[in-house]
């Protein structure tokens, strides 16, 4: 019964809250409206049994995407876009965007309607993982190549993000001493260490993993370019690349090191599975920590600044 | 129904009264001040007697312990973020509602 409820509720106020971020018009409004989305459709996925997403989505979708379009927002003017001038000028947007939506729906519905996927055959074979959840047995070790692409694209992401935005200012040193942000830091930070850190362990057997853990470490991160206690992250610093790099590397590392022994790509040896991913794990959190950082732009510009360069 | 779980239910009923009293300030009160005054204060009180009724429910020490660390969280994040919004409203030069602002 409470079930139904809370799923009816759930229901109800996504498309209600999404169709509400489309129509606001006032831009800060439309900023929260979409991390309210954010946090419900993280619910959402808690419902659908998927808590590794809905970590994902809370974190990432909601957090740090939340963080940065606030961000973003104290950049820009609050001028809204007139969305009902602009559908109305792109009638092709619309009928493309109904298309798509028509078609997926329908690839959804074409879906075979008790078919059990893949989860029997990496339940059979989990035991060879070196791991006990099934979802980092797939992305770490069955579908290793899968995510090592991944990082890739996380980092030519970073590098995109700073080509286009290569300032990274330094705060104002006025901020650095205010009472509020700073104790709210020193209260937050062990805790985030704590959650990022326990986040890669119970990756082994229970949701949560590098992604979430990176993305809980990029969250201390921006709140501490925030409050000044720490720089932009900048592409000339050594430590920024190293950071950026172990994760790869070593993933890579450990992926080439089988065809030494005459093995496959990416083929673990059964008995160092277990080790090597946890060690993986480690190192994909600083580089995907710091890759998220890489998109946070730093602090704003004063606006005398901003026109002088103009 | 066992004395424990009439006492949860007291407490989650009485939670709710304060969540739904919180919500109902937000959308009456007059200005920003008083809106961040029902939402953090009221919610706070509401979030920790919902924990509270839950905590009695709950089937180890262990989750009793976890949720009173998400009230606790709950409370250091809505304290700050509270000061902070409202720091922000002053500076832009929100009016407190039937107050003036110094120049």
């Amino acid at each position: 019964m409470t079930d139904v409820l809370l799923d009816g509720c759930l229901a109800l106020c996504l498309p209600l809250l999404a169709w509400l971020v489309l129509r606001t018009e006032s831009l800060s409004q439309a900023v929260v409206l979409f991390v309210a989305f954010g946090l419900l459709s993280a619910l959402g996925w808690a419902r659908l049994d998927a808590p590794d997403i809905a970590l994902v989505e809370a974190a990432v979708g909601t957090g740090l995407t939340g963080a940065l379009l606030m961000h973003t927002l104290s950049w820009t003017e609050e001028t809204p876009p007139d969305v009902r001038a602009r559908a109305r000028r792109r009638p092709w947007a619309l009928l493309a965007t109904a298309a798509l939506t028509l078609l997926l729906g329908w690839a959804v519905l074409a879906l075979p309607a008790d078919s059990p996927g893949l989860g029997p055959e990496v339940e059979a074979r989990r035991e060879d993982s070196g791991v006990k959840h099934p979802v980092t047995a797939v992305l770490l070790n069955f579908r290793g190549y899968d995510t090592l692409l991944e990082i890739a694209v996380l980092l030519v992401a970073a590098l995109g993000a700073r080509a286009v935005n290569p300032r990274s200012e330094r705060a104002s040193s006025d901020a650095a001493k205010d009472p509020l942000t700073g104790e709210l830091f020193r209260m937050m930070t062990p805790a985030l260490l704590l959650v990022a850190g326990y986040l890669v362990w119970v990756g082994d057997h229970g949701p949560g993993g590098a992604f979430q853990a990176g993305a809980i470490l990029a969250g201390g991160g921006v709140v501490a370019i925030l409050t000044s206690r720490m720089g932009t992250p900048r592409m000339s610093s050594l430590r920024v690349r190293w950071a950026l790099l172990t994760g790869p590397l070593l993933f890579i590392g450990v992926g080439v090191a089988p065809l030494l022994s005459g093995r496959r790509l990416l083929e673990l040896p059964e008995k160092l599975a277990g080790t090597l991913i946890f060690i993986v794990e480690m190192a994909l959190t600083v580089t995907i920590a710091m890759v998220l950082l890489m998109f946070f732009p730093g602090t704003r510009p004063s606006r005398a600044g901003r026109g002088g360069e103009r | 129904m066992s004395p424990l779980e009439l006492l949860s239910a007291a407490f989650l009923l009485a939670g709710a009264a304060f969540c739904l009293a919180g919500t109902v300030g937000v959308l009456r009160f007059p200005d920003v001040y008083c809106r961040l005054h029902a939402l953090t204060k009221v919610d706070n009180l509401g979030l920790g007697l919902v924990v509270a009724g839950l905590a009695l429910q709950s089937a180890s020490w262990a989750t009793a312990l976890k949720l009173f660390l998400v009230w606790l969280f709950v409370l250091i994040s809505s304290a700050f973020t509270c000061q902070l919004i409202a720091r922000a409203a002053l500076r832009r030069g929100a009016v407190p509602s039937g107050g003036r602002r110094e120049p």
